[in-house]
């Protein structure tokens, strides 16, 4: 069990150490967990990005349940995310997602990434009785947001993709996102910005256990509590920028940028 | 080239005559389920070609092109685009302020390397206004970062603050980011306009493309000049008729977001025709447009016409060429109003798509009244207050902020003589009328901000303002509960103590 556990571990830091890092560069790693194929940007090793990041972080991780891997798959490639979802409803303006005041901890810096990591969702109204990340903890034991129409709709404030990742998010699966929210997803490699087919806002429950696989030709979301599964929309042309790792390793593949 | 298939790649060019002559009094009118059908997937698909079919001699077929189109085009040097395609374009003006400008710099220097410059140095605006007047220091060293920043790189135009006890001793500083950029002639007609800011969309009142971005893209942006944008289809607002004394640009907007929702305009541009819409001037256009990202729309255009030509004549010397769109343009969806049917509007918590008449809230009591901002800060909106303030001739009844959007329009509510008031200053009415000092020019509470923001809501209060956005916890307490309206509405509402339909006070 120990082995079993310490495999999930390095594992799961290899992704989260993904999330964690303020950059877009952190999809390479992402894309680079799968299958080599001679899409990926040879620019950014793995060991290269983990030398860079707070060691520190390995000890947040508490249960095995929050971790995201990503598994290749022999025959295509299919990314995994995995863990404790969190469901929010629709309209999650940025406003609740980070609110104004904290916008003075710039993302870029490390330290100041943590911390808006830990008021991630502290904006959502009284009504949302269990919250994102309990009192005294600084990361939220939910890896999966579930939200509902124009998620994200607001400012164009990164801090809020941003927030999220820091705070341990892997993805989101909404109904629909607002424009600037999903690019800045995208191009921040901070959350996988996920559509789903339905209302998965009313289907799943904060709590509940989930798995989302996207794959080539198909993507869904099982949650293990409930026993359902629901179809997952492609990721459609941001598809190739968060392949290639992100709109700067995306411009250095097309010829856009000089590469490194 | 044998063929020539046309794959509409997003929706269909439904030309559609949505007539909304008369508003009834429901209040926020909104399908939920229709907003998601208004794009409706079509691919045209080429029958089998039955003999050999020679190029044409003239070229590739060319359809019309929307404004937004006509700019997207010209930007990444194409002839010909279609909504849904991506394209890699030039960037005019990147502006950025003090909330993302460190983080945007940061990722600049990382992707580029440290010693790296900026694309261009006069296209880079750099404008500090969100946490300015605070003792937080974190902001404060925002804006030293952003100073730091713009030494270094020899940046043209940056609007600096040193001072923060007195705004008047910084003759750089402007104040609110949107409104500096159109009132120091950095918005023209046809160009290509980005900021780290959601209400970038409110200089698509120049006819230009104008669009909110994040850190990352803006790092980008700041190092090569270019940017991979997604060619969004566009919504038709025609707006006709004389606009009624009593009816402002926030009005419209209000009564647009209210009729196809916060989300109806996602990825959509938003243009703005009309009689009406040329009867407005330059800072009534920029309020239609700054409220394009609430209804989720990527930008807004109103196209150029004498009174943008004017009011950019003291104000830039660069040539600029506009666009308009052409006959033939598809449009996705095209919306009448007949604008002398309508009411002074507000949106009701918590979401600027809950529109109600303002006389149906009549009995919404209230605690403060806040005119400011991007949307309802400028010189005309302390104006159309100080009319109503004027009107009346008496006091408000509650706490009644005022915060000018920048150093230019603090000054003109203490020079500019108000019509009819035998000479009175804006400043002058509102001090007879009990309003507080017009406040140091900042994007100040409109969205809450440091602790010790002037007029930040820190209890649950109930706040009609002209800002933009009303989300649980926008002004500050996610209990306050902030009503959006004109600046008419808001002053009437001051003075009764209730939201208030200006027309009390204005027939």
């Amino acid at each position: 069990m120990a082995a079993a556990a310490a495999t999930t571990f390095s594992e799961l830091s290899a992704f989260k150490l993904v999330s964690s890092r303020p950059n877009s560069s952190s999809l390479t790693v992402f894309s680079s967990l799968k299958l080599p194929s001679a899409t990926n940007s040879p620019n950014y090793s793995f060991k290269a990005l983990k030398s860079q990041l707070n060691p520190q972080r390995h000890h947040r991780i508490t249960s095995p349940l929050r971790s995201t891997t990503t598994t290749p798959d022999a025959a295509s490639t299919v990314t995994t995310f995995h863990g404790l979802c969190y469901v929010v409803g629709d309209n999650i303006d940025t406003d609740q997602i980070i609110p104004a005041e904290y916008l003075t901890l710039v993302p870029s810096n490390p330290v100041e990434y943590e911390k808006l990591g830990s008021y991630a969702l502290i904006g959502l109204p009284s009504s949302y009785e269990t919250r994102f990340i309990d009192p005294g903890e600084i990361k939220s034991k939910y890896s999966i947001v579930i939200g509902g129409d124009n998620f994200g709709c607001g400012s164009s404030r990164e801090h809020a993709p941003v927030a999220l990742g820091a705070s341990g998010v892997a993805a989101v699966v909404a109904e629909s996102y607002a424009r600037i929210f999903f690019r800045n997803s995208v191009a921040t490699g901070e959350v996988y910005p996920v559509e789903s087919e339905g209302r998965l806002c009313k289907e799943c429950k904060t709590g509940d256990v989930v798995t989302i696989e996207l794959g080539e030709s198909d993507s869904k979301l099982i949650n293990h509590t409930s026993g359902k599964e629901y179809k997952l929309k492609p990721i459609g042309d941001a598809g190739p920028v968060i392949k290639a790792g992100g709109i700067f390793a995306y411009a250095r593949k097309t010829g856009m940028i000089p590469s490194r | 080239m044998a063929s020539l298939t046309i794959f509409p790649s997003s929706s269909a060019f439904i030309k559609k005559d949505v007539s909304l002559s008369a508003f009834s009094s429901q209040p926020s009118f909104y399908v939920k389920s229709s907003k998601k059908r208004v794009c409706k997937k079509i691919a045209s698909v080429m029958a089998p070609q039955q003999s050999e079919r020679k190029p044409s001699t003239t070229g590739s077929v060319k359809t019309g092109l929307t404004l937004t189109e006509k700019i997207l085009a010209r930007a990444s040097e194409k002839t010909q685009l279609v909504p849904g395609e991506n394209v890699w374009v030039n960037v005019d003006i990147l502006m950025t302020h003090d909330v993302c400008g460190p983080g945007a710099f940061g990722i600049f220097k990382k992707e580029f390397g440290e010693n790296a410059k900026v694309w261009d140095r006069e296209k880079v605006v750099i404008i500090p206004d969100h946490y300015i007047f605070t003792t937080d220091e974190r902001a404060n060293r925002n804006v030293d970062i952003l100073r730091d920043f713009c030494t270094e790189q020899n940046i043209k135009y940056f609007y600096d603050i040193k001072d923060l006890g007195n705004f008047k001793a910084n003759p750089d500083y402007k104040g609110v980011c949107h409104v500096a950029l159109a009132q120091e002639g950095h918005c023209r007609p046809g160009e290509v306009l980005l900021g780290t800011d959601s209400h970038t969309c409110t200089a698509g009142a120049f006819g230009q493309f104008a669009t909110g971005i994040g850190n990352t893209d803006a790092g980008f942006v700041l190092g090569t000049g270019k940017l991979l944008l997604k060619v969004p289809p566009t919504l038709r607002f025609v707006m006709d008729g004389e606009m009624p004394d009593y009816l402002l640009a926030k009005d419209l907007i209000l009564q647009i977001i209210g009729e196809i929702s916060v989300a109806g305009a996602t990825y959509k541009a938003m243009e703005f025709v009309g009689t009406t819409v040329e009867s407005l001037t330059m800072e009534e256009r920029m309020t239609l447009c700054n409220m394009v990202v609430e209804a989720g729309g990527k930008n807004g255009v109103v196209p150029a016409d004498n009174t943008t030509y004017k009011y950019l004549e003291e104000k830039t010397n660069l040539p600029y060429e506009p666009v308009y769109s052409d006959g033939q343009a598809r449009f996705l969806q095209e919306y009448k109003f007949d604008v002398s049917k309508l009411e002074p509007l507000v949106a009701k918590p918590h979401s600027p798509d809950n529109r109600a008449l303002a006389r149906e809230c009549k009995d919404v009591k209230i605690d403060r009244v806040y005119i400011g901002s991007c949307t309802g800060g400028k010189t005309e909106d302390f104006m159309a207050a100080a009319k109503v303030f004027l009107a009346s001739g008496k006091k408000v009844k509650v706490p009644t902020f005022l915060v000018p959007a920048t150093q230019k329009v603090w000054m003109d509510v203490y020079s500019l003589p108000v019509p009819g008031s035998g000479g009175k200053t804006c400043s002058q009415i509102f001090e007879e009328a009990g309003c507080d000092t017009p406040a140091s020019p900042s994007c100040g509470a409109c969205l809450g901000g440091p602790r010790d923001t002037y007029a930040r809501m820190n209890e649950p209060q109930v706040c009609v303002s002209t800002t933009n956005r009303n989300f649980p916890g926008r002004m500050g307490h996610k209990e306050g509960q902030v009503y959006l309206a004109s600046p008419y509405t808001a002053a009437a509402s001051a003075l009764t103590g209730f939201v208030t339909d200006p027309r009390e006070f204005l027939q």
